[in-house]
């Protein structure tokens, strides 16, 4: 499904992704770890196509077709979903219109018609209740004072309104108290199957325990310097990272 | 042969002359200029009883002894006045014979804005029934209202069919010396509407007019009176669109509303008119003189959405006079490319535990500047006096311009008066969001766009809800690049 080649990307002359490969199926749920500013946020980003950072070598390929030219808006078309490490404000918006928008421009590119006011409700309905979010909130301004981890509700909200193929989900878990954690990992659970994939993005293993990885790969600057099992997550967790750190420096 | 000067002169003089302002004129639009025979044609052509003919005319004279106001942020090259035509009879030739032969551009907008094909009709110039200018539009709704005693007419038919009325309020709340175009505009307004609500009605309808800019180089000079006697309601649209022109065109309205004790009017307004093309170019200079005067319980609400022209010179204002008045103020101004907006208003607390609001969303874009200048003043009998006022600035790119000028003057110490104000930037990140759920950069600026004139939008009555929307929408197309 996603298949990413030997990846160069920078940023303002910085170059942060070094060559990354990366190959997700259909049906898969990889993650991935690594320190802070390894670059696990710019791998999300280039993906969804965010228009600062510049390729420099290498690619980024959906369903066997090259993303270079694919913009944002049409990615999220083909199915591309990012739950945001950091949620953006938009005030005025309630989530409700934010969905009804988002859904029905992706309906529009496929040539469909806007979703009837019935089935919008009903799903709604649906998604907030297994997210156990209420109901109040969707009428809020889209994360406009909303606690940490109402935020990343709120991300996989969306996630399960918009019904991805590839859902990338940038560090959902953190903000997240015990009992969020598990109905949220519980809702990505639920979207899992075999057309799908998923590629989660964490610093904890806890995360894992729930949402089980097949494959996971540790990032070091800009590179994936290790891939394992589920196993790997647990070594991490016990090790640290300056083992791989050293490995990957020789 | 050459003309010396002084014969050019004479021949165009006589030339007017020939047009025969007194008696019958049988050209739709006046030659250009203003003097007292203009004024004078002006009213004969209405029919006008002898005192409306003497009141144009002292206006006239103070006019001509005042200069343009220059304390408005907004540069522009000044109208001549005396190339200006004062008069335009509707024309009665349609421009065209369909639709199909209107610019499909003009008719795209109008789609885009929800407008019925009667509407866009009317609007492009195409032949109908009804044919609309600066002669207002007859409402077909009249006879409702008659049941209930309500007036809703042109203003020129009310000061034939109501002269005790008119003479005793227009004026009375803009005085004609009031300022410069109040004192043109008195002289010389084309047409308007009026309405007048009874005692204790409460007006079973939004009532609403539809003026346009329709031939070139006419000024628009409209009058508006509306009188909401004791006790009673009335909610007012006022909805613009005009076709595009690559010449300046003047508007300098007055809009006069008297709400007596415990009556209540809505006045919400859609502005659209040519804003000049990209490079800024054309458009209407927009000066108008909008103000309330509130008598005891009585309140006013202005609502604006205001997309259109290239100079706007705008303070919709209150007189609260009587105990326990409200005046509201909400408005969103949107300036795109070289547009120029200076709007606000003023609260004027006179009486007793008098209260304010003001809500302010302004929105530039391109290389245009939009400020915001409001008065709230407090005078010293107004005790318990209450003001609240939120200015919210929204920038797009880094070309244009916000500025905000709140002035403050209080003469009662018991004055309560509140001031927020806010500048903000739409910024990648906000878009980038959109973008990845599927909304693409322009649908994601009109949403951000339209969340920051909620409070806004929200005061306006439904219909007119979904046209500014999309109004704002098109306004802001291309902002971005
Ligand atoms: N717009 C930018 N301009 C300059 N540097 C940037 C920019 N975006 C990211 N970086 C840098 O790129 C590196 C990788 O950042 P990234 O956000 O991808 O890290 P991360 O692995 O997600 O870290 P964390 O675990 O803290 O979320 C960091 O050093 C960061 O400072
Ligand atoms: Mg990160």
């Amino acid at each position: 499904m996603l298949k990413i080649k030997d990846l160069h990307a920078k940023v303002e002359d910085k170059e942060i992704l070094k060559g990354i490969n990366l190959e997700l199926n259909a049906g898969e749920v990889h993650a991935i770890m690594g320190p802070n500013g390894s670059g696990k946020s710019t791998l999300a980003s280039v993906i969804a196509g965010k228009e600062e950072f510049e390729i420099t070598k290498g690619g980024v390929f959906f369903e066997n077709e090259d993303l270079e030219d694919t913009a944002p808006e049409e990615r999220a078309h083909k199915g591309i979903f990012l739950s945001f490490q950091y949620p953006v404000e938009i005030p005025g918006v309630s989530v409700t219109n934010f969905m009804k928008t988002a859904i029905n421009e992706s309906r529009k590119a496929r040539g469909m018609e806007d979703m009837p006011a019935n089935e919008m409700l009903k799903m709604i309905r649906e998604k907030s209740e297994m997210l156990d979010i209420d109901r109040k909130f969707l009428s809020r301004s889209l994360n406009e004072g909303f606690s940490g981890g109402e935020k990343k509700r709120n991300e996989i909200f969306q996630m399960a309104m918009l019904e991805p193929k590839l859902a990338i989900l940038d560090e959902t878990d953190s903000g997240l108290d015990i009992d969020a954690l598990r109905i949220v990992a519980n809702g990505v659970n639920k979207l899992r199957s075999k057309d799908n994939a998923v590629l989660v993005i964490t610093h904890y293993q806890r995360l894992l325990e729930y949402i089980v990885p097949d494959f996971v790969h540790v990032l070091h600057d800009g590179k994936i310097v290790k891939s394992g099992d589920k196993a790997l997550a647990l070594e991490l967790e016990e090790k640290g990272y300056d083992w791989l750190k050293q490995e990957s420096a020789v | 042969m050459a003309y010396t000067e002084e014969e050019l002169k004479k021949e165009l003089e006589t030339k007017e002359y020939e047009y025969g302002f007194y008696t019958d004129i049988e050209s739709e639009t006046f030659p250009n200029g203003l003097n007292e025979e203009i004024v004078v044609a002006i009213s004969k052509k209405k029919e006008e009883p002898e005192w409306m003919t003497e009141w144009r005319l002292e206006s006239f004279r103070y006019w001509k002894e005042m200069v343009e106001p220059e304390w408005a942020n907004v540069h522009y090259t000044k109208p001549d006045f005396q190339a200006i035509s004062y008069y335009s009879a509707p024309n009665k030739k349609p421009k065209y014979n369909s639709l199909d032969e209107v610019d499909p551009e003009l008719l795209s907008t109008f789609e885009r804005l929800g407008i019925s094909l009667d509407e866009q009709k009317k609007l492009a110039g195409v032949a109908m029934d009804i044919v609309m200018d600066s002669v207002s539009v007859a409402t077909t709704f009249k006879k409702t209202l008659a049941e209930k005693g309500i007036i809703f007419c042109s203003i020129s038919e009310a000061i034939k069919e109501h002269p005790d009325l008119v003479k005793k309020y227009i004026g009375t709340v803009v005085p004609q010396k009031d300022n410069f175009y109040a004192a043109l505009n008195s002289a010389v307004f084309s047409d308007g509407s009026f309405c007048y609500i009874p005692k204790g009605v409460r007006c079973p309808m939004e009532l609403s007019t539809y003026f346009r800019i329709n031939q070139a180089g006419t000024g628009q000079f409209e009058r508006t009176l509306v009188i909401a006697d004791e006790g009673s309601y009335v909610s007012y649209l006022e909805g613009c669109t005009a076709p595009s022109r690559d010449e300046n065109q003047l508007h300098a309205a007055v809009v006069e509303l008297i709400a007596l004790d415990d009556a209540e009017i809505k006045y919400s307004t859609v502005q659209n008119w040519f804003p000049g093309d990209k490079s800024g170019k054309g458009g209407v200079y927009n000066f108008v003189t909008k103000r309330g005067i509130c008598e005891k319980n009585a309140k006013i609400s202005w609502t604006q959405v205001e997309t259109g022209s290239a100079v706007t010179w705008k303070y919709p204002s209150c007189i609260l006079k009587g105990d326990n008045s409200i005046g509201e103020f909400y408005s969103i101004a949107v300036t795109n490319n070289y547009q120029q907006a200076d709007t606000g208003t003023k609260m004027i607390h006179l009486g007793k535990n008098t209260k304010s609001t003001i809500i302010s969303k302004g929105i530039s874009a391109g290389k245009s500047q939009n400020s915001y200048r409001g008065l709230v003043q407090v005078n010293s009998r107004a005790e318990n006096a209450r003001n609240f006022s939120q200015c919210d600035s929204l920038l797009m790119g880094n070309e244009c311009g916000a500025h905000t000028f709140p002035y403050i003057e209080t003469k009662n110490k018991t004055a309560q008066i509140e001031h927020e104000a806010t500048t903000s930037k739409i910024g990648e990140d906000q878009i980038f969001y959109c973008n990845q759920r599927g909304i693409d950069t322009e649908k994601a600026i009109a949403l951000i766009v339209n969340g920051f004139s909620k409070e806004v939008l929200n005061k306006l009555p439904m219909e007119f809800a979904v046209e500014a929307q999309k109004l704002l929408e098109i306004s802001l197309e291309g902002s971005v690049g």
